[in-house]
């Protein structure tokens, strides 16, 4: 290890410069980024395309490695992706040839449980995502929210210490999104996990968390944070209420009028 | 990117021969009975594209279809009826039948068939056994492409058939050199498309895999083959009917027995209810072997979602 990040972060990410080679130039994804999420934090992140955001969680994910810089989760460096960091694609990303049942039990398997122990975990998480009358049915018999929700029922099964979410519900439509919001914070509420999830929805951004991440383009940087102090269980209420509109009003400010070259510097909780 | 993926890039160069072979495999194939049920078994052409055909179809317009194929059928039987009769050289179809019950009783028919149906199998089989471990390597490994590539761009663009000089000197006129000439031609039409399958396989999958705990090996098994049994599958079909072609025109050329074998002689005494014969039984059971693939690929491949 070579950084010893604060004790109290589950997630720790420490200058993270990422840079991609272009023809005759190099694009900076991600300049210097700094972010500390405690544990059982829900952090949201949303900013323009091309501010960085999936870059950051594929850098967390270990599907890629920084140019410069950690990435530090648990105490650990990430190096390379492993169970237990959960990774929810907006594409869903599950096995057509397998059922829901076996796309839920897949990491299971891979982790070396034995049959029955899978069958009693993978029903536990189908349960929970409610796709008990689904559990046999192939990926292609399901609507996108249900794709989504198995895919939530997958990351989960595997215990994993985070999960990060990138634009799960951005292929949905907006009324399977609110429901899927808040099914997702009704899990998370149970089964708690660090979450860090990636949106371009500013309401989204607002609803789901407890502290929202925005970022900004050329280069990818945070912008601004912005703690959400709102009660939970997040209801319809807490969506409607003056309060929620302030924050969402104070988000949406920085995702669209950002001052150029502005960063929020080391930002941390 | 992370270092540990042996898996070549997406867009891997293959050059332009194999963008034309790609494009059978490039479209994951669906299931189109009616697409193929057209399709001549000898054609080297790829199963028709799934395209955007509903492949649910009410029963009633089901019925229809079949009404029409029948229509066709009697139809095409009775031009050649009329043919023959007002004056080519064609023999009627009662001809034709008689001639081949003839033949059967004699049992040269059975003889001829066994004949050429061990040969395509032995070569179709044994090509796509090796065309099937082969593309997998290709597509997995920048090593395997590197040194299988080069060869097998330059045989794709030679028929197998062209090859057969060579390989009668050097392998003698047994069953060997036809079966081997059948065995090129069925294993180059896999191995390509083997090759596609698993370059195409959906980066996002192999890494749900990866962030589940999987490594290569898992990944190799429970992602990839998996995902490119599709383009196999239409591999093998377009092989099969490669193989078939290969198969009649090598017995033209070289043999003492076989359906291609038979036409061939009966052309010298003007038997064209032979050739006819002959013509019929190739195309039926290349027809059936096609439709056990097609059954296999429905079994295998059900899980696609259908565009």
């Amino acid at each position: 290890m070579t950084t010893t990040p604060t004790d109290t972060a589950k997630i720790s990410v420490r200058r993270v410069r990422k840079t991609f080679d272009l023809k005759n130039s190099e694009f900076v994804a991600l300049e210097s980024v700094s972010l500390d999420i405690a544990d059982n934090e829900f952090v949201t992140v949303v900013g323009p395309s091309g501010c960085g955001k999936s870059t950051l969680m594929n850098i967390l994910a270990g599907l890629e490695t920084p140019t410069s810089g950690h990435a530090v989760v648990d105490g650990k460096d990430v190096r390379g992706p492993g169970p237990e960091r959960g990774v929810i694609f907006q594409q869903y990303a599950l096995f057509p040839w397998l059922t829901v049942r076996k796309n839920i039990e897949f990491g299971l398997k891979v982790a070396g449980l034995r049959a029955a122990e899978r069958r009693q975990r993978a029903e536990y998480f189908i349960h929970m995502v409610g796709l008990d009358q689904f559990a046999d049915a192939l990926p292609k018999m399901l609507s996108g929210g249900m794709k989504q929700r198995c895919a939530i029922a997958r990351a989960y099964a595997v215990n994993p210490s985070i999960l990060l979410m990138d634009e799960p519900f951005g292929a949905l439509d907006a009324l399977t999104r609110v429901t899927l919001q808040e099914q997702l914070l009704g899990t998370w509420s149970r089964e708690k996990r660090t979450v860090m999830f990636i949106t371009h929805d500013v309401d989204e951004a607002v609803f789901l968390a407890n502290r929202v991440v925005v970022m900004a383009a050329r280069p990818g940087r945070i912008y601004d944070i912005v703690d959400v102090d709102l009660p939970f269980p997040r209801t319809e209420e807490v969506r409607l209420s003056p309060e929620f509109g302030e924050l969402r009003n104070r988000v949406w400010h920085s995702v669209y009028h950002q001052t150029p070259g502005v960063a929020a510097g080391h930002a941390s909780s | 990117m992370t270092a540990s993926t042996p898996r070549t890039s997406r867009n891997g160069a293959v050059g332009n021969p194999a963008a034309s072979a790609a494009d059978p495999a490039s479209q994951p194939p669906a299931q189109d009975a009616r697409a193929t049920a057209t399709q001549p078994p000898d054609s080297a052409e790829p199963p028709s594209p799934p395209g955007g055909r509903s492949t649910k179809r009410r029963p009633g317009k089901r019925t229809g279809l079949r009404i029409l194929n029948a229509v066709s059928i009697v139809g095409g039987i009775t031009i050649w009826w009329a043919l023959a009769v007002s004056g080519f050289e064609f023999p009627t179809p009662p001809e034709v039948v008689e001639t081949a019950i003839e033949l059967w009783n004699d049992g040269i028919l059975q003889e001829d068939v066994v004949a050429s149906l061990t040969r395509v199998l032995a070569g179709f089989i044994a090509g796509s056994a090796v065309a099937i471990p082969v593309g997998f390597l290709m597509g997995w490994y920048t090593v395997a492409r590197g040194l299988f590539e080069p060869w097998i761009q330059f045989f794709r663009t030679i028929p197998p058939l062209a090859l057969l000089p060579v390989v009668l000197v050097l392998m003698g006129i047994g069953e060997l050199p036809k079966v081997f000439v059948i065995f090129l031609a069925a294993f180059l039409a896999c191995v390509i498309s083997t090759y596609q399958g698993v370059v195409n396989v959906d980066r996002t999958l192999i890494n749900a895999a990866r962030v589940l705990g999987a490594r290569n090996g898992t990944i190799f098994l429970r992602v990839v083959v998996p995902a490119s049994t599709p383009f196999i599958l239409v591999g093998m079909r377009v092989g099969l009917g490669s193989a078939w072609a290969t198969l009649v025109a090598a017995e033209l050329l070289a043999a003492q027995a076989g359906l291609g074998y038979r036409m061939q002689q009966a052309q010298y005494y003007y038997d064209t209810a032979t050739i006819f014969v002959g013509i019929v039984v190739i195309g039926v059971l290349g027809l059936v072997m096609d439709r056990l693939l097609l059954f296999a690929d429905t079994k295998l491949t059900g899980w696609q979602e259908r565009r």
